[in-house]
């Protein structure tokens, strides 16, 4: 199952003013597998994957992806290598439809500069129905009329819509219900069974067991381990998340 | 046009509701209800109103405010703000008289630089207010003052007259349309309005430009984060709403045959007026052009039905509030429901 991983973090380290949010964080991403990221609030999820999608750099650590170093300045950039990320507070624009979103910032335009309203909504549609996401209506319809689950889907197909290799989920399932939750666990495990890698920010351990193959426990901005999800059970997690060893800090071993 | 159908009968209907009763569409509807409306009562209360001469009368006080109103549609959509357009449209009637009147400009490039000194003031709005970051009600304030002083000091407190420029009022009150139906005599000034139309429409629903208008007043963040050069794209919707600015300059300087360049202020809240009656949200990331012709026309053919009814100015003025309150009320009640 273990493949090289595409995505590496080396060491990484960030710091908001008198928040040390991150210190000397290693975490990995592996083709066809979905890696959950966890930890309690401010453990530093999120910092972690902002630093890798290029809003804010790293203060210190190194960033490899296939192998290669690279300094991701910008979402552009991260875009670019194939890295894509769905962000916690759902990046959709409410008023526009579903094509207009699935393209937003990388609209197809005709040589007279006009919208190919047609060609969009057709890949789309292609893109959704090949995550077999079925349940829309219509791809016209403004996303502030879809479900909590849909509008999820959506932001998820946007993201891998664009031959990305690695797509980063900050909690995506946060605000749904059963059958929605349902719906795009579903939807993230079919993304790493096509072979992307796929990270997983999730506060739900039973989705987690669900969908993951590996764990990377955070806590208080330290790494605490990697798990194997088939090696572990969900009070070895919690023990992990609350009272885990704080990893690779040099003299803070026995720090309980 | 539709992916698979998978959903319950009762969500379909609940989505068919939101879409035709509480969509903006509707505030359009009911904006040209109020204008057919009136347009009955008021050519029933008086044989005047439905004249030839008072229609195309009617159709020129709309012209102006018409354009101006088109281009603070976008800025608006983006949930932005322009009060500069009243004073930023002067601006570009006084620069078009010193380009032909002063420095010689063939009247054509004249005209064409005047509609770019507008661009240009909607430029420097757009990069205050994209890059300093100043909000666009305080950085498009201050844009009023300066246009306002600048025609004022560049006009030297005259108006600049166009009358050695033969054929120059042509450009508003003259009627191409006229010269080839006798019958229909409808004012340049319209049609540029119309065309103007036209063409705004097309940019706001075909083009990236206008897309991301949308996108800008819907969600500004993911607009960003998805990639987009927001700051970019907010100049180039500050900067059209100027150009549309500039184009009503050349407009009125033709209808008035001259500059005047102690006009414009107050103009700008007459075409955000009808923005609003048009069922463009303040709020941003829903709109129309379309909406916004037909809002000019409610303010123009109420203003012009009052005072066949002589009905005092002063009271016009009342009433153009009440229908602006009135409309954004509906808007409310609208959203609100729709949620
Ligand atoms: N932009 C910022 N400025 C200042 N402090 C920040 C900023 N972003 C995060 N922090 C701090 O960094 C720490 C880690 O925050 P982060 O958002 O990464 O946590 P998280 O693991 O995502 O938590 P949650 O589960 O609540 O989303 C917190 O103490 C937080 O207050
Ligand atoms: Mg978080």
């Amino acid at each position: 199952m273990s493949g090289q991983p595409i995505l590496e973090l080396r060491g990484v380290s960030k710091r908001f003013g008198a928040v040390q949010a991150l210190t000397n964080v290693d975490f990995r991403a592996i083709p066809g597998e979905v890696m959950a990221l966890v930890g309690d609030n401010g453990a530093g999820k999120s910092t972690l994957i902002k630093g890798v999608a290029g809003i804010y750099p790293f203060d210190e650590g190194e960033v490899y992806f296939e192998g290669r170093r690279v300094t991701i300045h910008n979402p552009r950039e991260a875009s670019a290598l194939g890295i894509e990320v769905v962000y916690q507070d759902l990046a959709l624009a409410d008023n526009l439809d579903v094509v207009a979103n699935m393209f937003l910032g990388r609209e197809q335009v005709s040589r007279v500069g006009r919208l190919s309203e047609l060609e969009m909504e057709e890949a789309c549609i292609r893109t959704l129905s090949g995550l077999s996401v079925t349940t829309l209506r219509s791809v016209r319809l403004p996303v502030a009329a879809l479900s909590g689950g849909q509008r999820q889907s959506i932001a998820v197909a946007k993201a891998v819509m664009w031959n990305s290799k690695v797509v980063i989920l900050d909690e995506p399932t946060a605000a749904l219900g059963v059958a929605q939750t349902r719906q795009v666990l579903d939807l993230v495990r079919r993304l790493a069974d096509s072979g992307l890698a796929v990270v997983l920010i999730s506060h739900n351990l039973h989705d987690i067991f669900e969908v993951s193959d590996r764990i990377t426990v955070l806590r208080l901005g330290y790494l605490v381990r990697e798990m194997v999800v088939k090696e572990t059970d969900y009070e070895s997690v919690v023990r992990e998340m609350t009272a885990g060893q704080l990893n690779r800090v040099p003299g803070m071993r026995d720090h309980e | 046009m539709t992916a698979q159908v998978l959903e319950s009968p009762q969500g379909k209907s609940k989505i068919k509701i939101e879409n035709v009763l509480y969509s903006p569409a509707l505030q359009r509807v009911l904006a040209f209800a109020a204008l057919i409306v009136l347009i009955v009562v008021f050519s029933i209360a008086s044989p005047n109103f439905l004249q030839f001469r008072n229609i195309t009368g009617i159709l020129l006080a709309t012209a102006v405010n018409g354009i101006l109103a088109l281009g603070v549609t976008f800025v608006i959509i983006t949930a932005g703000i322009d009060l500069s357009i009243g004073t930023v449209m002067t601006f570009s009637a006084v620069m078009t008289g010193v380009f032909i009147t002063r420095w010689g400009f063939d009247p054509l490039l004249g005209v064409l630089c005047g509609i770019l000194s507008g661009s240009f003031a909607g430029m420097i709005n757009g990069i205050v207010i994209a890059k300093m970051k100043v909000p666009p009600f305080v950085a498009t304030l201050g844009m009023m003052y300066m246009a306002k002083g600048l025609a004022l000091i560049i006009a030297e407190l005259r108006p600049i007259y166009f009358n050695d420029v033969p054929g120059f009022s042509t450009i508003a009150t003259g009627s191409v349309v006229g010269s080839i139906l006798p019958d229909f005599n409808i004012p340049n000034a319209v049609m540029i309005m119309f065309i103007a139309a036209i063409v705004g429409s097309f940019i706001l629903f075909k083009t990236i430009l206008g897309r991301y208008t949308f996108a800008l007043g819907s969600n500004e963040e993911a607009t960003r984060l998805s990639g987009v050069n927001v700051d970019l794209w907010k100049i180039a919707v500050y900067t059209l709403s100027g150009t549309f600015a500039g184009l009503a300059g050349v407009v009125i300087a033709a209808r008035l045959n001259s500059a005047q360049p102690a006009l414009g202020q107050g103009y700008e809240l007459d075409a955000i007026a009808a923005v609003v009656i048009g069922g463009t949200s303040l709020s941003g990331g829903e709109g129309s052009i379309l909406g916004t012709i037909i809002g000019a026309f409610v303010i123009s053919v109420l203003t012009n039905g009052l005072r066949i009814l002589s009905v005092p100015q002063e009271w016009q003025i009342v009433v153009t509030g009440v229908i602006i309150i009135v409309a954004v009320y509906f808007d409310m009640v609208r959203r609100r429901r729709s949620r």
